[in-house]
């Protein structure tokens, strides 16, 4: 038999709040502590307790970080899911389960590992009865380390940092993890061939989720005041800043630069942040599809009365509650256009948890630059999964406070000012903050028709003018644009468009299609609507473009359509949405299905004469 | 600012150096007779005899007649108009930007006590510190007279017909949801629609003023409870109050008697002096100001005066517990970390 190294997926099926979290996370850390790029998605239910949950593993010596839809390694610990678990495993994979599960299993075409994990914890005299149910999934974790190759000093590192270096916990759990490792050591035979060995290719790398690197960002951005309500998946956004501020924002008098405001529902929440962000502080809200939705109205008055405010929406799978744990990127159309009416919305779009982090500050530094709302669109497979990332790097450029006026330059005015006023020809006009003890500094904002001098107005030429201006404003923004990420490879005929999560199964695709198909591709991800220069000039250059994106109508591919309608003949949606992270998989049979083979020039023409 | 750039001290200058004129708004666009006029009246005779430097102040609103009247008064200050009963949320994130700033918000019986009910109820226990003012009419004005949800069952409006619905009582909304000071009052009694204000604005956290304020144009049947005409009839006043500013104690010692006035200390230093009339009445007293609701309820009464007030409760912001430099104000060096916080926060991720 083969050996396969590095190169696998694994698939735990527990019980939902069965404490097996902890074990999983177990395992992906102490595979990345091995140097194995590694990837770890939680598949779990709406639920608090009881219904089936599964968490993959996927270890790749190439790196790809993308789902895989293969299992070759599982364990079933779940007598609800034990039946679908069992005829999930790959051909020639491995099958561990919980001995106390009675089914059949009727499979031969897999290694079968029996394991007696009730049996082994109630026999460990450190573990306390109820402490059995959550101490014994480390009993899997012990025995899988032995069958396929987890180093134990790298489960012990993971489990330290889990448990914050309480040695109560560790040692029980270590106890735990060691019991299996010697109960499979003396009593198991290895009849699969996966293996894991140690590689050097996770080095100086860190583990992180998307929604705990946002709140970080966000705080190196100097966020002020966050208004947040509870929504799988975005809730821990909001949780990662109250754990972080208290020690990023640290002050010798103890006093706070910031606060966070558990709002009443989306409708408060994003009313408290525009109210905030109008009187001058970076101020932000974490939402998901629902609060989204409810905060339309308010985006739309924010848009029109041009007050800066950072939206973070971790994309779920809709319409309506749809799967509130399943992740999606259909979220962009609606995004792009809140509110009724004329109306656009600065969109980034995340990719990598260092983007996580970066849009954190760069996103108010847009906000008060163009003084208009701006949503950032991460997913659930970001927000909420550990992901392998290079550092946070510390923020390359100062703060952009934006056109604000304050007391002395009203002064030099002469109380001379407008708040919508066109001053620098950029659509973008000054404003005032509330607290400004000039007699000239204040103004009415309103949802309603207004003048350069905010005053209310049912003109139509102002009106019309103000419009228009708004839109001036918006091709200005362009150049505050994150630029696209572009990959190129000699000879490419064709290209990919894709944006946010997917990236690194479409470049697993990417590799798939060169080496099997011979099809050479380039690759731009997209990250900001408004698009930018570069995405211009990078639609113009192919003979086919295939725009790939988890959702079904395909909207960064209407949106390209609409901005480029010169293009629309040579781009091809692949779109596809069923609340799982992309895999390269369907990435791959999505642009062959579509993929036109360049017809040879020759030979073309002279298909053309002979049809004649 | 200490030198403003007006022209030198003109007559009729308040403590703050400023005139009536510096409290005023543009010209009212609502009905005449409106009694919304009469408030923002009385917000302006307000704010000017108590001093106050409009930049201090921002206004509120949400939509709806009410809700249009900030730009009739105080020019200077700061306003923001914002969605159909989301000015709570609005005031709530705005009162951030400088905590030593009052909020003025108006609002109206169909701003709050429909699509405006749950952020006006959380705004009450969240304690945000603005006066918050229902112009209570019973009566959609704008869209031309539909009932509101403080409009009286058997209400007879003349599109409408009779309103089969029980009237929503702002002030007991906002007593059960731990509003800190609640007061009833009547656009037809202006003087003391001026004390409550007063009261309200040397309140530390949020002070509910519901003003029944009639809508000559859709609501003013003599028999309407919301009308001129049966506010004059029917008010009745629970005690004359009258506003102390700070520093006036000799004032309040000469004129009134110990015995039959009650007085509340406010937080900044100022006294409000409550005579009771026939009825007595202890705004401190959260079990008598329900009580006092509801017997008003079920007697038909328009009753008046400062309802409950509890000034022991803090502000929303000071619960936050921030710097003393306004929040608005902090630079760069407050705001974003250090360079070796970047190195701390890469070693607590695995």
């Amino acid at each position: 038999m083969n050996k396969v190294v590095n190169d696998f997926s694994i698939i735990v099926g527990t019980k939902n709040g069965s404490g097996s979290s902890t074990a999983n996370n177990t395992i992906l850390r102490a595979i990345f502590k091995m140097g194995i790029p590694v990837s770890g998605k939680n598949l779990f239910p709406s639920n608090i307790q009881g219904l089936p949950t599964w968490y993959t593993i996927r270890a790749s010596k190439d790196g790809y970080l993308g789902r895989r839809e293969s299992n070759e390694v599982v364990i079933a610990m779940n007598p609800d899911s034990f039946m679908r678990d069992l005829e999930s495993v790959a051909p020639g994979g491995a099958f561990f389960y919980a001995n106390d599960i009675k089914l059949p299993i009727n499979r031969t075409d897999i290694a079968i590992y029996p394991m007696p994990v009730k049996e082994l914890i109630k026999n460990d005299p450190n573990v306390p009865t109820d402490f059995r149910d959550l101490v014994g999934n480390m009993v899997y974790v012990g025995i899988l380390a032995q069958m396929i190759g987890i180093q134990t000093d790298k489960i012990q590192a993971a489990i330290e940092f889990h448990f914050k270096g309480k040695q109560k916990p560790i040692s029980m759990n270590m106890g735990a993890v060691n019991a299996g490792f010697e109960w499979a050591k003396a009593n198991l035979e290895k009849k699969d061939p996966y293996y894991l060995e140690p590689m050097d290719k996770t080095e100086g790398m860190i583990m992180a989720d998307g929604n705990t690197a946002a709140a970080i960002g966000s705080i190196f951005g100097g966020a002020q005041f966050v208004a947040w309500y509870p929504i799988t998946p975005a809730t821990s956004l909001a949780e990662a800043m109250n754990d972080y501020f208290p020690m990023l924002r640290k002050r010798e008098d103890s006093k706070h630069t910031y606060a966070v405001v558990q709002a009443e529902d989306e409708l408060a929440a994003i009313g408290m942040a525009i109210g905030a962000g109008w009187s001058g502080l970076r101020s932000m809200t974490s939402t998901s599809g629902p609060g989204l939705s409810l905060m339309t109205e308010f985006v739309g008055l924010a848009y029109y009365a041009e007050v800066p405010v950072v939206i973070w929406d971790i994309q779920r799978i809709g319409p309506s509650t749809g799967l509130p744990t399943r992740t999606s990127q259909a979220d962009l159309r609606f995004s792009t256009n809140m509110g009724h009416g004329d109306s656009d919305t600065i969109v980034l779009m995340p990719g990598d948890m260092n983007e996580c982090f970066d849009f954190g500050w760069q996103s108010f530094d847009i906000a008060e630059r163009l003084q208009t709302p701006v949503v950032i669109l991460s997913d659930l497979d970001m927000g909420m999964n550990q992901w392998m990332s290079k550092p946070f790097e510390y923020p390359q450029t100062p703060m952009d406070r934006g056109k604000v006026i304050r007391e002395e330059d009203l002064e030099e005015l002469k109380g001379n000012w407008g708040r919508y006023l066109d001053k620098d020809g950029d659509g973008i006009p000054y404003r005032t903050l509330p607290g400004n003890k000039h007699p000239m500094s204040s103004y009415f904002t309103r949802g309603t028709g207004h003048d350069e001098h905010a005053r209310y107005s049912e003109d139509a030429g102002v009106f019309h003018r103000n419009m228009m201006r708004l839109k001036k404003k918006f091709v200005t923004a362009k150049q505050y644009m994150p630029k696209p990420v572009i990959y190129t490879t000699p000879g490419a005929k064709v290209a990919i468009i894709a944006y946010g999560s997917t990236e690194s199964a479409v470049i697993e695709a990417r590799d798939l299609l060169a080496k099997e198909n011979d099809i050479k591709a380039d690759f731009l991800r997209v990250r900001a609507v408004p698009f930018t220069q570069e995405v211009d000039e990078f639609v113009g250059k192919y003979d086919q473009v295939f725009v790939v994106e988890m959702n079904r109508d395909g909207h960064l591919h209407q949106l390209l359509s609409w901005e480029y309608p010169q293009h629309v003949m040579k781009m091809k949606s692949v779109a596809f949405g069923d609340g799982m992270p992309a895999s390269a998989k369907w990435i791959r049979e999505g642009i062959l299905e579509q993929y036109k083979e360049p017809a040879k020039k020759k030979a073309a023409k002279g298909g053309r004469k002979g049809a004649k | 600012m200490s030198a403003l750039p007006m022209a030198g001290a003109p007559a009729n200058t308040n403590l703050a150096g400023l005139t009536k004129n510096d409290y005023r708004g543009n010209p009212t666009t609502l009905c005449q007779g409106c009694g919304h006029n009469s408030i923002s009246n009385q917000i302006v005779a307000a704010m000017y005899e108590m001093n106050v430097v409009p930049e201090n102040v921002i206004k509120f609103s949400g939509i709806g007649c009410s809700s249009k009247s900030p730009t009739y008064f105080m020019n200077r200050s700061f306003g923001f108009n914002s969605l159909h009963g989301r000015m709570p949320s609005i005031a709530t994130g705005a009162l951030f930007g400088d905590h030593r700033l009052k909020g003025i918000g108006v609002s109206g019986d169909g701003d709050t006590a429909s699509i405006g009910m749950g952020q006006f109820k959380h705004i009450m226990r969240r304690n945000v510190n603005m006066v918050y003012i229902v112009e209570n009419n019973g009566v959609y004005g704008l869209t031309k007279g539909q009932f509101s949800a403080t409009a009286e069952k058997g209400l007879e409006l003349k599109k409408q017909g009779v309103n089969p619905y029980l009237p929503v009582d702002i002030c007991m909304e906002a007593l059960i949801s731990n509003a800190t000071f609640i007061a009833r009052s009547f656009a037809g009694n202006p003087k003391q629609v001026k004390e409550l204000l007063k009261a309200a604005f040397s309140h530390n956290g949020i002070a509910v003023l519901d003003i029944i304020s009639p809508c000559v144009t859709f609501n003013n049947h003599h028999t309407a409870y919301h009308s001129y005409t049966y506010g004059k009839e029917h008010e009745t006043p629970l005690h004359d109050i009258t506003y102390i500013p700070p520093r006036n104690e000799i004032i309040l010692e000469r004129e009134l008697e110990e015995g039959e006035v009650r007085e509340v200390a406010m937080h900044d230093g100022s006294t409000i002096v409550i005579k009771n009339l026939e009825k007595e009445h202890d705004p401190t007293n959260r079990a008598e100001a329900m009580r006092i609701l509801d017997e008003a309820r079920i007697n038909n009464w328009l009753v008046t005066g400062l309802i409950y007030v509890n000034t022991e409760k803090p502000s929303l912001v000071e619960t936050c517990d921030l710097v003393d430099t306004p929040l608005n104000r902090l630079t760069d060096a407050d705001l974003r970390p250090v360079p070796e916080m970047i190195d701390k926060v890469n070693a607590l991720m695995f």
